[in-house]
């Protein structure tokens, strides 16, 4: 190593790094395992030079000095090769000679990021551990025989419904008269969220469509999966399975071509259509896929040219106003699948969601509202959308719903919650407190992709390199050599043991207060929270 | 868990009967209150089945009150029941000034009106008396309805009983409803006792209704001034009632249908099948679920017993031609009618309506699998 090393305002030392490299020198056998896996080429082969000085003790011995070389990990401080502390390495190294440890202090890294101008863009969530969420409980828990039900052993009915319910006078008034009444659809109350198919890999793809249809077929449980931004695979439009995927149609209109052609040939309804808004991720911003993951497959599927980075408006540009967007938007998906299909809009949490509800409420024709918080996950965007903007869904979809109950639509426009469920590993506990929050379902991206798929990502900015088509365990890359990593068939398997987990656990929280065959939608006596200025905000009780 | 005890007899009985019914099944309540319904009254109220009673309890300053406001409004004293009470009341039981039974005259202007208007005008006095009431604390109104008394108590209830001297021989009623109440989860309040009552539907239940907040939103919400109150998780059955029955223009067989709807494999194979559907969907927030026996009455006269889904409050059936009690406990029933055919008694299962109508001859068993004879 030359001893001039230019030192210039951004260089950066190791140290500087949110995530160092420990190499054991005693234990590696140089294999070559981890620099091969990095996706970020943060380490390399280093060859090191030792000096060696001996004092010569005895009498008679002279002085010397000797050199000799090593070769070894080195690790890269440039801010394009930092360390993500993914831990591919560890994971594949035969002697558990390596590992990336987070540094101590804030990293400096931070101040480097946006070189040449470019703010940094990366995938995940805020990085901010732990939400409101976390911190409800559940304290309406019977503790005579009155309403306890033996969560293992009672027959519970664990579905929502999505789409326009009529009140129930009107309902049955049509029905006699036999007038339209929309389609409803009776799904499992945990959706996974809209993931495109351009951001996933395709294994990825292939293994929770798989298993949503074991979930279904087997498990008789009816799980709906949607597809983001970019469209479905042919295949799939054109197949049984359709019926379990809820079509995305978001603001860049990508893949809608596909799945316009493919209409007359499918053999099943898709579940529902979600109009996309906004994502709570990144409000304000619409869908971005980077160039790196566009590869032909993608490119042909969402009929752009390969290699170029895709950005979707931030809204639908083809509308005027949310009114319109109502009217004609919502409307014509109707009339694409004969008002079979049930059409509804999802935005971000903003403080601008009520005005949209109420919109829909005067809407015969809106499915749902989506609302998607701050804490939800995206494959790629700018930090600062992610870290600082967008609205907790707490709070929100409490607002919404206790809208709904004052004009008595609560039971007709079901709100569908997102937005960092799960996010700390509490699934079941999160969309608990949410549906008795007033949600009818919830929809869930991340937490699926951690628990099913082992994605890296962390609240403390581990990994979060989804962007760029890196993704060392090969979720969100279109590199064969990188979704090759991962095995659809054992994405599947994951998948259900997600799913059947997270209904024992739901099962035990609704069954200490009596319910089994309708959700605990809006009940929100048998919450609690510590935080006198949170009950108070969401009309629940404070309890210490 | 309180205690229920209902009975449908040709020959108007005194209220001490079913209050006999409840005290064998006395571990299962706890004092907290005793309601009494009683319906297609004997004795004097004979003569005026169509003059409403009001029933509820008032203080001296209260019945002025009650006076001043009806002759307001144009209404006359037809009839009147005193309860004069012992001066010390048993043990538990709060000292009242008058429990009031008065039969009225309608004004002279209602007398055009439809019974539809009657009906909702009556609910409306009898709201207004209530919040009247609560706000001098000198009024409980409990029912304002022809052919209708209701009483209620905190106490013990043969205690009551004998306090209220309800053995009286004006006092008799061809159907009996009552309560022996066990706080389970409120405060103790008056208006929290069984069985509750809108414009002729009266039911009474025992078990917790969790489901009770967002049945409470969801009824508040319909635009009906009578949807309110709702001082007990089990009021809401009353109204569910009502609202199934007048708004929804369905019989009394689809009321199970509301509170537990059926399976959805069940629902695909019933010959009712899309209409029960949508039910299922339309009144999703109504779906009770928790463990709960319903026990009500309608205008009609029938009577009527129904279970929540996995069946885990019981409930029996049982009596001979011309008498037919429900009961919460088989020994409540053999206290009432213990010459029956008791091989004859029936417990609903959880698909199952129980009703004794008007002729009272026969227990009708309505499986939710059934065709539905009404629709609206
Ligand atoms: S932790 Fe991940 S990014 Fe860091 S050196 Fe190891 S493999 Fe590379
Ligand atoms: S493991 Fe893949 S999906 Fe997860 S944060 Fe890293 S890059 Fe993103």
């Amino acid at each position: 190593m030359p001893s001039n090393i230019p030192i210039g305002p951004s260089t950066l030392s190791t140290f500087d790094l949110p995530w160092q490299i420990l190499w054991d020198k005693d234990r590696c056998t140089l294999c070559g395992q981890c620099t091969a896996v990095c996706p970020v080429h943060a380490i390399e082969l280093g060859v090191f030079r030792k000096r060696t000085v001996d004092p010569a003790w005895g009498s008679g011995s002279k002085p010397s000095t000797s050199f000799s070389l090593y070769y070894g990990i080195r690790q890269k401080t440039a801010p394009a090769n930092a360390c993500v502390g993914c831990a591919m390495c560890t994971l594949v190294c035969p002697n558990d000679a390596i590992r990336p440890l987070r540094a101590e202090e804030d990293d400096k890294l931070r101040f480097h990021r946006n070189q040449g101008g470019q703010a940094r863009n990366r995938g995940g969530r805020r990085n901010v551990p732990g939400t409101v969420l976390d911190r409800i409980k559940f304290i309406r828990i019977s503790m005579l025989t009155d309403p306890a039900l033996d969560a293992g052993r009672h027959e519970f009915e664990i579905r929502t419904l999505l789409g326009r319910v009529l009140d129930p006078e009107d309902n049955l008034k049509f029905l006699n008269q036999n007038g339209w009444i929309p389609p409803v659809r009776e799904i499992y109350p945990l959706v996974i969220g809209s993931m495109s198919f351009g951001a996933l890999s395709p294994t990825m793809w292939e293994g929770l469509q798989m298993g949503v249809a074991y979930l279904n077929e087997q498990m008789g449980m009816p799980v709906r999966m949607c597809t983001g931004e970019g469209g479905c695979p042919p295949r799939l439009l054109r197949s049984r399975f359709l019926k379990y995927v809820i079509l995305q149609i978001a603001s860049g209109y990508f893949g809608w071509d596909e799945i316009i052609h493919a209409l007359p040939h499918m053999k099943e309804d898709p579940c529902a259509i979600e109009i996309k808004y906004g994502q709570g991720a990144k409000p304000g911003d619409g869908g971005l896929l980077m160039w790196y993951k566009v590869n032909k497959l993608i490119a042909a599927i969402r009929g752009v040219p390969p290699g170029v980075s895709l950005p979707s408006p931030p809204t639908h540009q083809t509308q005027y106003s949310i009114e319109e967007s109502v009217a004609k938007m919502i409307q014509s998906m109707y009339m694409a699948w004969g008002f079979r299909v049930p059409v509804y809009p999802k935005i971000s949490a903003t403080s601008t969601a009520l005005a949209v509800l109420n919109n829909l409420v005067r809407n015969p024709y809106a499915g749902g509202l989506g609302i998607d918080g701050e804490d939800g996950g995206t494959g790629a965007a700018y930090n600062v959308s992610m870290n600082h903007m967008g609205h907790p869904i707490a709070s929100n979809i409490r607002d919404a719903y206790l809208t709904l109950v004052q004009s008595g639509k609560q039971n007709e426009i079901p709100l569908i919650a997102g937005g960092g469920i799960g996010k700390s590993g509490n699934l079941a506990a999160n969309a608990a407190a949410l549906i008795m929050l007033g949600a009818s379902a919830v929809q869930v991206g991340k937490s699926i992709m951690q628990a099913a798929a082992g994605c890296l990502g962390s609240e403390t900015d581990r990994c979060n390199i989804c962007n760029i088509g890196q993704c060392p365990k090969g979720i969100t890359s279109q590199d064969p050599r990188l979704y090759r990593r991962l095995d659809p068939e054992k994405v599947a398997e994951r998948l259900v043991d997600v799913y059947v987990s997270f209904d024992t656990e739901l099962k035990k929280i609704i069954a200490p207060l009596g319910r089994s065959t309708a959700l605990p939608i809006g009940m929100s006596d048998a919450l609690g929270i510590d935080d006198r200025d949170v009950a108070e905000r969401l009309h629940i009780q404070y309890v210490v | 868990m309180c205690r229920l005890f209902a009975m449908s007899s040709a020959e108007p009985l005194s209220p001490i009967v079913a209050l006999e019914a409840l005290d064998v099944m006395r571990e299962g309540h706890d004092g907290s209150g005793v309601g009494l319904f009683l319906r297609d009254l004997g004795g004097p109220f004979e003569e005026m089945k169509d003059a409403p009673i009001l029933s509820g309890i008032f203080t001296e300053k209260g019945l002025k009150r009650l006076d001043a406001y009806m002759m307001n409004i144009g209404f006359m004293t037809k009839y009147k029941l005193s309860i004069k009470v012992p001066k010390t009341p048993p043990p538990g039981v709060p000292k009242r000034d008058v429990y009031l039974v008065r039969a009225y005259e309608y004004p002279e202007e209602w007398e055009n009106l439809s019974f539809d208007q009657i009906a909702e005008r009556l609910v409306r006095i009898r709201l207004e008396l209530r919040a009247m009431g609560e706000a001098e604390k000198d009024m409980i109104v409990f029912s304002f309805w022809p052919d209708v008394i209701m009483i209620k108590e905190i106490g013990e209830p043969i205690q009551i009983a004998e306090h209220l001297k309800l053995d009286r021989k004006e006092l008799k009623a061809r159907i009996l409803m009552a309560q022996g109440r066990q706080n389970t989860n409120y405060a103790i309040n008056l208006y929290a006792c069984h069985p509750f009552f809108l414009q002729g539907y009266s039911t009474m239940t025992n078990g917790e209704n969790t489901a009770f907040v967002p049945i409470r939103e969801f009824l508040q919400s319909r635009n009906f001034p009578g949807y309110t109150g709702y001082q007990s998780d089990s009021e809401v059955f009353t109204h569910i009632l009502h609202y199934t029955i007048t708004r929804l223009g369905l019989g009394i067989e689809a009321y199970k249908h509301v509170i537990t709807p059926l399976r959805d494999e069940d629902i695909a194979r019933h010959p009712d099948g899309p209409m029960l559907q949508q039910i299922k969907h339309g009144c999703r927030r109504l779906i009770i679920d928790g463990p709960n026996c319903v026990i009500g009455s309608l205008p009609d006269h029938s009577l009527f017993m129904v279970q929540d889904r996995k069946k885990l409050r019981p409930g029996v059936v049982g009596g001979k031609p011309g008498c037919f009690a429900f009961s919460s406990e088989i020994c409540g029933l053999d206290a009432a009618i213990p010459d029956r055919d008791k091989s004859r008694d029936f417990q609903p299962m959880y698909l199952d309506t129980a009703i004794v109508g008007p002729e009272r001859q026969e227990v009708t068993i309505c499986r939710q699998t059934s065709p539905l004879v009404h629709r609206p």
